[in-house]
């Protein structure tokens, strides 16, 4: 399976019926498209909507209606519009149940990395902060490594997208638990070590007796 | 009186070096009349206050490629690499503000309050050289309410008194910004005759728009 499907495929198992998720621009978008429908998730998009669906049909694209990259989206029925305070209002103010984003770095305690690389990438943090310090939980759904550089690290080296640790690391190799001692090795990918894991990861692991294996279809 | 006046006659009143705030997202809301028409009239010096700077040749882009801003407070330039080359360079200050947070310091700007008290940057660098508040023990951020000389606001429906409706995703910092600067110009799609738009559903009333952009005649 492709790394960025089995990602999106093993995040959309962790999307409760009901809830209100907001999905990062990117890997984590993919999430949308694999959570059924009748699974009723209220999908949220920053820049002011509730109900969005990727992809219109074609001919039925509007001008007045995108996704945070400007991209033309689709509003399912029962949707609501809003402006820039309405929407970080629903974030910050404990309204919305899960954020999945991407990260450059995330250390053993949880924190997350991924707005900006010193000297070489400054693009500025959006809603990112808003959304990790805001959420009731984060998950950041990442590659494992970048180029073989370790993403996973005893601590991060980049600078800080908030002070409040992330709640699930999930990569194309495993899924991870931030804790105050450490990262749990959770879950693997089919096929993967335990061994692999460790050595693709900048810190050491906490290893529980039993690891299982991502149950995917 | 009717509040309508050309695009072309309403850049003419911004001059150069002004403070704008100017509504969109990625382009999207954005008053592209008005935003052609400061390039057309060569405006420099601006500082603008805005979601982001879309990309180049779209909306806030334009101004950007055009070098007319030496100034950008903004949560996201990622999409438009020449506003991080101007950066770079030294030519433009760019003035980095998680996108909630610059919500906010507009709204307080707007709604008369003395600052933004949030939790958002905290322990971050963002967090640099500003003062911090414990409530309830917890951490909170002070940060400044912002204002502008001029708001370029795009609007779905402006009646002739100026009372404006909003597009779907195209809302976004528009209503935000109609409140928060001392001459306010809407950009509608359309212009409804006063009555139109059902009470209920305007959500910038009248008396804050300063100005709306006419239709440009086709009878010259």
């Amino acid at each position: 399976m492709d790394d960025k499907l089995l990602i999106a495929k093993r995040v959309a198992q962790e999307l409760k019926p009901g809830t209100l998720v907001n999905l990062g621009i990117g890997l984590p978008t993919l999430v949308a498209s694999l959570v059924p429908r009748d699974a009723h998730i209220f999908f949220q998009s920053e820049n002011g909507i509730i109900g969005m669906q990727s992809i219109p049909e074609h001919g039925l694209e509007d001008d007045d209606l995108t996704d945070a990259g400007g991209r033309p989206i689709s509003a399912l029925p029962g949707a609501a519009t809003f402006d820039s305070a309405m929407s970080f209002g629903l974030i910050r103010g404990g309204h919305l149940d899960v954020t999945v984003l991407g990260g450059l770095q995330v250390d053993a305690q949880g924190h997350l990395a991924n707005w900006m690389v010193p000297g070489k990438m400054v693009p500025g943090m959006g809603g990112a902060m808003d959304l990790v310090t805001g959420a009731r939980r984060v998950i950041v759904a990442m590659t494992h490594t970048a180029k073989g550089e370790h993403k996973i690290v005893d601590e991060c080296t980049l600078p800080l997208t908030s002070a409040r640790c992330v709640d699930l690391v999930v990569t194309e190799l495993a899924v991870l638990r931030p804790t105050p001692e450490g990262m749990v090795l959770q879950e693997l990918a089919p096929g993967v070590t335990v061994d692999l894991v460790q050595a693709a990861t900048g810190t050491t692991l906490i290893m529980p007796a039993q690891v299982p294996v991502m149950a995917l279809d | 009186m009717s509040k309508t006046i050309r695009a072309a006659e309403a850049a003419a009143r911004i001059p150069d070096g002004a403070v704008l705030m100017i509504g969109g997202f990625m382009g999207v809301g954005s008053p592209h009349r008005l935003i052609d028409e400061l390039v057309r009239q060569g405006r420099k010096g601006l500082t603008v206050i805005a979601n982001d700077t879309a990309r180049p040749g779209v909306a806030i882009g334009k101004l950007i490629s055009a070098r007319a801003v030496c100034r950008v407070i903004a949560s996201h330039i990622g999409t438009n690499p020449e506003t991080q080359a101007q950066m770079i360079a030294g030519e433009l200050q760019v003035e980095l503000v998680p996108q909630g947070t610059l919500a906010e310091r507009i709204r307080a700007g707007g709604f008369g309050l003395g600052a933004v008290v949030t939790a958002t940057g905290v322990g971050t660098v963002v967090a640099e050289g500003k003062r911090t508040i414990e409530i309830d023990g917890k951490t909170f951020l002070l940060e400044m309410p912002l204002r502008a000389d001029f708001a370029l606001v795009n609007a779905r429906q402006a009646d002739h008194i100026g009372n404006l409706a909003y597009a779907l995703t195209a809302r976004n910092f528009n209503p935000l910004i109609a409140m928060a600067a001392d001459v306010v110009i809407a950009e509608p799609q359309e212009i409804v005759p006063v009555g139109v738009i059902p009470p209920d559903a305007v959500m910038t009333p009248s008396v804050v728009v300063s100005h709306i952009i006419a239709k440009e005649s086709v009878h010259g």
